[in-house]
């Protein structure tokens, strides 16, 4: 398995960045990858630790179907909304094409 | 001119007996922050005409024989994360330049209704990622006490805001110490409560799991009245907890005979030794005023950092997958959308948060789940267990806030690692969802304060404000 303290290449800041869909270029990449790894060089120590039978804890409460009364309430002004959207069209936010124009 | 109180109880009192007026109480502050803002910078708005209109309403209130909240008149400046209907909330980020939210945030819309008139928008790092409000995209903010040092951060502008008198109370949000911290180094009284007793309903979401809102004060007992005013449980916050607002003011000063006070025996070690001077004072003082000082063991707490720059930005890259440029904030305009939410995010987000990002990404990404993100949730139940267990034979426990005084701009702006140390000891107790804050208990190297930080199990904290008060009167009488 993978170990926590694992370097991270130029080739996976190059990728991650493109997951979340953020544009760097090439230099970008060189100088993140070098915070990175060395802030991920730091993850390493719990490597040292025995985990095997712990639970994973996602929240401070395990809360689960939180639900509130299934009545009318006020809703976001759409006007208000739309307002402050970078492009609106016949009450909509209106965003470039879905599918690339580059073919 | 009158003489304007320097805590909010004490104003909110003098405006409700008509002594004094919430537009003189106000025009004070505007005043003090049009002499030192130039300097400081705390604010990325300053909301005096709304704030004008609000203080005229309850001055016509109290006239009317109305009646007023308990901070009627009392000036309170907001962390730029938080929702303010109408009235820009940028996160300190270009990403949301110029944005003005539809709805306010829970708390706000729970301050106005108790009478506080909110004066200003406070800097941050941008979305409250950062230690010393270096990563906003609006300019640093200066430490009051010392304009060539740091305020801490992630909330550097509202613990500069009351450190420098604008405000006698602010709100910050505190996800890894971003209250805590800038408490201590402005020398103010900071409060991360339990996570789940402040709803976060317009709190802009970096790492939801561990995102608190809280006070800043001058004292102890403001930092309890504001917590009883924004607590308490909220529909619109799926994870805020089903009960009242507890009452914590009268705790303040109960004193601590008879309380057990946690000494972390296996504390991860790098604070200063003038820090670790205080702290030594802090138990004796606490000894001194009747309590039992008990040895304790955290032995997971020095993984809690790593733990935590897993787990915040793996929920970060989540929850900031919403700024893409359609539905508000900035948009760079491209062939598809596609491009444009690379384009957009790339121009809209600074260094730190693509940092955080890609981090989060990479830790939840095919492969490398378990080795991070899962390792890591499983590191936050043990260090969770380990509070637990200590807690079975304490009611707190003491440790620093920060393990340095307020440093100087560009000391660590270049070097994450070294930045993200800074939230070494407060870290922890966002990973088990306890309330915690940082009282400013004397000074350390350069005369800049040192802020003692007390720990406190889930919903303790009325024993927290106990050894709060107990800390600030011993601080008072020894300096």
């Amino acid at each position: 398995m993978t170990q926590s303290g694992s370097p991270i290449s130029a080739a996976d800041v190059a990728k991650v960045a493109h997951l979340a869909r953020l544009d760097i270029d090439d230099a970008q990449v060189v100088h993140f990858t070098e915070q990175l790894a060395k802030v991920m060089g730091h993850f390493g120590d719990i490597d040292a630790l025995d985990l095997s039978g712990v639970e994973p804890m996602t929240q401070p409460y395990p809360l689960v179907n939180v639900m509130r009364e299934d009545i009318e309430m006020p809703t976001l002004s759409t006007d208000e909304v739309l307002a402050s959207a970078p492009a609106t069209e016949e009450r909509r936010f209106r965003v470039p094409p879905i599918v690339g124009t580059e073919g | 001119m009158a003489i304007i109180p320097t805590t909010a109880s004490e104003i909110a009192a003098a405006v409700a007996s008509g002594a004094l007026t919430a537009r003189e109480v106000l025009e004070a502050h505007l005043a003090r922050i049009d002499e030192r803002e130039a300097d400081i910078h705390a604010f990325n708005l300053v909301t005096a005409d709304a704030a004008r209109a609000q203080a005229d309403a309850i001055d016509a209130d109290i006239a009317a024989g109305r009646p007023v909240g308990p901070l009627a008149g009392v000036p309170i400046a907001i962390k730029d994360n938080m929702c303010t209907h109408g009235i820009e909330t940028t996160c300190s980020s270009k990403i949301l330049e110029g944005w003005k939210p539809p709805y306010d945030a829970t708390v706000v819309t729970r301050l106005r209704a108790a009478g506080a008139v909110m004066v200003g928008k406070t800097n941050l790092d941008e979305f409250a990622m950062g230690s010393s409000t270096e990563n906003s995209a609006f300019g640093t903010t200066r430490n009051p006490l010392d304009t060539s040092r740091v305020p801490g951060g992630s909330s550097g502008g509202s613990a500069a805001a009351v450190a420098a008198g604008f405000s006698p109370v602010s709100l910050g949000s505190d996800t890894g110490g971003s209250i805590r911290q800038p408490a201590a180094l402005c020398g103010v009284v900071g409060v991360k409560p339990t996570y789940g007793l402040v709803s976060r309903y317009g709190l802009v979401a970096y790492a939801s799991s561990l995102d608190q809102i809280g006070p800043f004060a001058t004292t102890v007992s403001d930092a309890a009245l504001i917590t009883e005013v924004i607590a308490g449980h909220d529909v619109m916050d799926s994870t805020s907890i089903p009960q009242d607002a507890p009452s914590l003011v009268g705790a303040v000063s109960q004193g601590v005979a008879g309380m057990r006070i946690g000494r972390v025996v296996d504390l991860p070690g790098g604070a200063e030794p003038e820090v670790s001077a205080r702290l030594d004072a802090a138990f004796a003082a606490l000894a001194a005023a009747g309590a039992t000082i008990v040895d304790v063991t955290l032995p997971s707490l020095g993984y809690a950092l790593t733990a935590y720059y897993l787990i915040a930005p793996a929920e970060a890259s989540s929850n900031l997958a919403r700024f893409d440029g359609v539905r508000y904030g900035l948009r760079v305009n491209a062939v598809d959308t596609n491009a444009m939410y690379g384009a957009t995010r790339a121009a809209g987000f600074g260094d730190e948060v693509k940092r955080r990002i890609m981090l989060g990404t990479y830790a939840l990404s095919a492969g490398y789940y378990d080795a991070y993100y899962g390792k890591a949730l499983k590191v936050r139940r043990l260090i969770a267990q380990d509070f637990d267990k200590a807690y079975e034979s304490v009611d707190t426990i003491l440790m620093p806030t920060s393990p340095l005084v307020a440093f100087k701009f560009g000391e660590k702006a270049d070097d994450p690692m070294s930045m993200y140390l800074c939230d070494i000891y407060t870290i922890p107790t966002n990973l088990a969802g306890h309330p915690a804050m940082s009282v400013p208990f004397g000074t350390g190297a350069h005369g800049l304060p040192v802020g003692i930080q007390v720990l406190a199990p889930a919903l303790g904290e009325a024993a927290m404000f106990r050894v709060g008060g107990a800390l600030e009167a011993a601080a008072g009488g020894a300096q």
